[in-house]
């Protein structure tokens, strides 16, 4: 149902009281804004000194390393969580039961426990000796790949019955069915799911700091902590550009999910790509989880 | 649609501009600092660094073959472990100290790998070898010596109180009843400030630093942590923020190492006796927490490696 | 064993604290979600902008650093002398708020389009329409989602334990600081943690059956 199916054309009257609402609406968004703003002027948040601790090209040096050292967390923590993703998504469709019951087991436990907890318990050493790099790698491969499982069972239960069916009548043997009918609609259908997922990822790559990895938030917080210009610790100033700089990310995601999504639907397969809707909105209507943290 | 597009653009043209201006930039230390390398009569503090040296240790041997001593300090303690953002630099007793384990077990300053470990984590850090030395206000206790060793004390410290300067009611441990006291989680003297004689409310944070920028926004009353943590955070904030009352507890200060590793150990301790003895740790303590407002003590004596 | 009996006041703490901390950023949650998804769907143009506004900030921000901007941010600009529990509901319940209000926009858009035509030809107004027709329906495929969503803010609650605030997590460096084996404290805190999920996911279970039958 798309929006304007909840109100009707508006009329004269309405139209005057749209008007009012617009008016009222505008004013209490910009006064909340200009406020805010107000107090940050009053607290003297707006210092250009504080905001030139930026200017200084160790600190972007600094923001810099930092960026490249999530991102590389990011990459590879992406790439392994679709690979275990699939594995673990085969394991749950399997025909035998051991294993079948293995994975719902696996997944169930591991999307349970908080991921800090899961990469702590990396971290310390509980199985095996860990560097902090491959603790938070690991960590984020184990849950990510839970939930993307999750997401690509939803993505083949949705494919007609009608293409298996085919397929194996065509003599396809298993492994064949799976990997050339039914992952390919799988993850096409699935894909807003599976990028913002990603999202979530990179987003959760920021729990690093509990065990020393040097990512974005870390060097936030000391820069922060260790920075402080007459007198004032510029945590107002570290938040913003941090902020902008995982939002700007977490965007050129959601804008790549945006623009696969677009292509696949031009071309036109049996199946409907899952929805016209929001990447996000989707994950959410499949039954699983779009844990996020 | 249109509109999200046009965000997500807008958004990368952003991040990569933040990156490009990576390069490029003021020169530089950003913010006020407390002096960078420990200075003394001007000079910068240096140790010579001894050659051919050979530990029994397998933790010794590993980082000899790597090249580098990787040593766990902290970054966010002005005059002890510091770290400024802008250079990378570190600054502060616990790094002068360890500038003068390393010089004397045959690593120069530029062969030592830093690496920033908050007190939560010391004792893995120490215990699965992310760190080979953790040299960052450490102070040796008995539930510590059940996970690692150490070697010292090389400094005593007490648990004391930091304020605001306009503070009158917090005068020392027995004036806390009912304020807030911040200091990081599962800290010692936190426990003992909890307990019904004084009778504060706690709050609990990760990092000291972090409890200092509370305190400035009137959010808690007192950090309470080692004194002379709490004196660098007063120097850092000169005028605002004051120690009060005199040191409740003992903390003696150790370097963190791994367990059973007696050799490394006296190795240790006995670099830090001879610095002690040629001048070098006065020279040090004068530079840094001297200049912060801690009174120069004799170094307290060893206690034997076991 | 021995971990848990000799500390069972600290875990029951920790217990006790993520439990409250979840449920009050949940209804939280509930709320601004419901009132954000509600402006996102509106006659009219600014409440759109700001629904999806707040939508898009918050689910691209990590909930550490929305922690952040609540201790020392909040305080410092805002409102001073705000309780650690009520700091740490905020960061968890507007962070969560954004996934809730996408799980009720979905949810509104799985409403057949004849209700509302309906309920516009009876002379309904949206606030009518919304309140009495469309959210009523929109709930049954609303709380599936609803109840990952729940499940992922109980974990995320843990990152509170950093901040001041009595969790299980908090409780399990807690106790390793002591010099307890931390594998045994592990098992114990992940066990806490799937009592709680599974409690909701049951919980839930029973709602969906609930308003299966009322259909």
């Amino acid at each position: 149902m798309s929006a304007n199916v909840l109100f009707d054309a508006p009329g004269p009257k309405a139209r005057v009281r749209n008007i009012i609402y617009t008016v009222i609406g505008s004013l209490a968004v910009i006064g909340g804004i200009v406020w805010i703003i107000l107090r940050l002027n009053d607290k003297g948040e707006f210092d250009p000194d504080l905001w030139g601790i930026f200017n200084y090209s160790g600190i972007r040096q600094n923001i810099l390393d930092s960026l490249v050292a999530t991102l590389k967390v990011f990459a590879l923590a992406g790439v392994l969580s679709l690979v275990f993703a699939v594995v673990l998504c085969v394991a749950r469709l399997s025909e035998h039961r051991p294993v079948r019951w293995f994975a719902v087991a696996f997944i169930d436990l591991f999307r349970s426990i908080p991921l800090l907890i899961t990469i702590f318990a990396f971290w310390v050493g509980l199985v095996g000796d860990m560097e902090p790099f491959w603790a938070l790698v690991l960590g984020l491969t184990i849950y990510n790949g839970c939930v993307q499982a999750e997401v690509l069972r939803a993505g083949i239960n949705a494919v007609p019955t009608g293409q298996k069916e085919a397929a194996y009548a065509l003599g396809l043997r298993k492994t064949q069915v799976m990997a050339t009918v039914l992952f390919p609609q799988a993850i096409r259908s699935m894909l807003p799911s599976i990028i913002s997922q990603l999202v979530v990822t990179l987003k959760d790559t920021s729990l690093g700091f509990m065990i020393l990895y040097p990512e974005l938030l870390q060097s936030a917080r000391l820069i922060a902590n260790n920075t402080p210009v007459n007198g004032v610790y510029p945590f107002v100033q570290t938040v913003t550009v941090f902020g902008v700089i995982y939002i700007s990310l977490c965007m050129i995601l959601s804008g790549i999910a945006t623009w696969l999504e677009r292509r696949g639907r031009r071309a036109k397969t049996g199946i409907k790509v899952a929805a016209a809707a929001e990447p996000a909105a989707v994950a959410e209507i499949v039954d699983t989880a779009p844990d996020k943290k | 649609m249109k509109l999200r597009k046009s965000a997500a653009v807008a958004a990368a043209i952003a991040a990569l501009s933040l990156t490009a201006t990576a390069c490029g930039g003021k020169e530089g230390s950003a913010g006020d600092k407390p002096e960078g390398p420990a200075k003394s009569g001007g000079k910068e503090l240096s140790y010579t660094v001894k050659k051919d040296v050979s530990v029994d240790s397998s933790v010794f041997k590993a980082a000899k073959k790597r090249g580098k001593l990787i040593i766990g300090a902290k970054a966010d303690q002005p005059y002890l472990g510091f770290e400024d953002q802008s250079t990378k630099e570190r600054s502060g007793f616990d790094i002068e100290i360890a500038k003068m384990v390393a010089a004397d077990l045959g690593f120069s300053p530029k062969q030592i790998e830093w690496k920033t470990v908050d007190s939560g984590a010391r004792e893995t850090a120490v215990s699965k070898g992310d760190v080979d030395l953790m040299i960052g206000t450490y102070t040796i206790n008995d539930e510590r010596k059940k996970q690692i060793d150490f070697a010292g004390p090389y400094f005593h410290a007490g648990a004391s109180l930091l304020v605001r300067k306009d503070e009158k009611d917090i005068k020392g441990p027995e004036s806390v009843r009912g304020k807030k006291v911040c200091s990081i989680v599962g800290s010692t003297p936190l426990q003992n400030i909890k307990k019904p004689k004084y009778g504060a409310k706690v709050t609990e944070l990760s990092k000291y630093s972090e409890c200092v920028a509370q305190m400035l926004n009137n959010q808690v009353d007192a950090v309470t942590t080692d004194d002379a943590i709490l004196m660098g955070y007063a120097a850092q904030n000169k005028g605002k923020l004051k120690v009060v009352g005199k040191p409740f507890s003992d903390e003696p200060y150790g370097v963190g190492l791994k367990k059973g590793d007696t050799t490394l150990q006296k190795a240790v301790a006995d670099a830090i006796k001879a610095h002690q003895e040629n001048g070098d740790y006065k020279k040090a303590f004068d530079a840094t927490i001297g200049i912060s407002g801690s009174e120069y003590q004799e170094p307290p004596a060893f206690t034997d490696p076991k | 064993m021995d971990v848990l009996l000799d500390n069972l006041s600290l875990f029951r703490e920790g217990f006790y604290g993520t439990v409250k901390l979840t449920v009050v950023s949940a209804l939280v949650a509930i709320v601004i979600g419901v009132v954000i998804a509600g402006c996102r769907v509106s006659p009219v143009l600014p409440l759109r902008i700001f629904g999806t506004a707040w939508v898009t900030l918050l689910r691209n921000t990590p909930l550490t650093l929305l922690f952040l901007v609540a201790f020392f941010v909040v305080p410092k600009v805002l409102y001073p002398d705000l309780d650690s529990f009520v700091l740490a509901v905020c960061a968890c319940g507007f962070y969560t708020s954004a996934f809730v209000a996408e799980a009720v926009r979905s949810g509104i858009n799985t409403v057949s389009l004849g209700q509302a035509e309906a309920a516009r030809a009876i002379g309904l107004t949206f606030t009518q329409t919304m309140r009495l027709v469309v959210l009523p329906q929109a709930t049954r495929n609303v709380v599936p989602p609803l109840s990952s969503i729940f499940i992922a803010l109980t974990k995320n609650t843990a990152i509170a334990g950093a901040f001041d605030n009595t969790d299980l997590f908090n409780v399990s460096k807690t106790l390793s600081n002591e010099g307890y084996d931390i594998v045994m404290i592990f098992v114990w805190i992940t066990l806490a943690y799937l009592i709680i999920t599974y409690a909701i996911n049951g919980l839930f279970r029973v709602l969906e059956h609930r308003l299966e039958v009322a259909r």
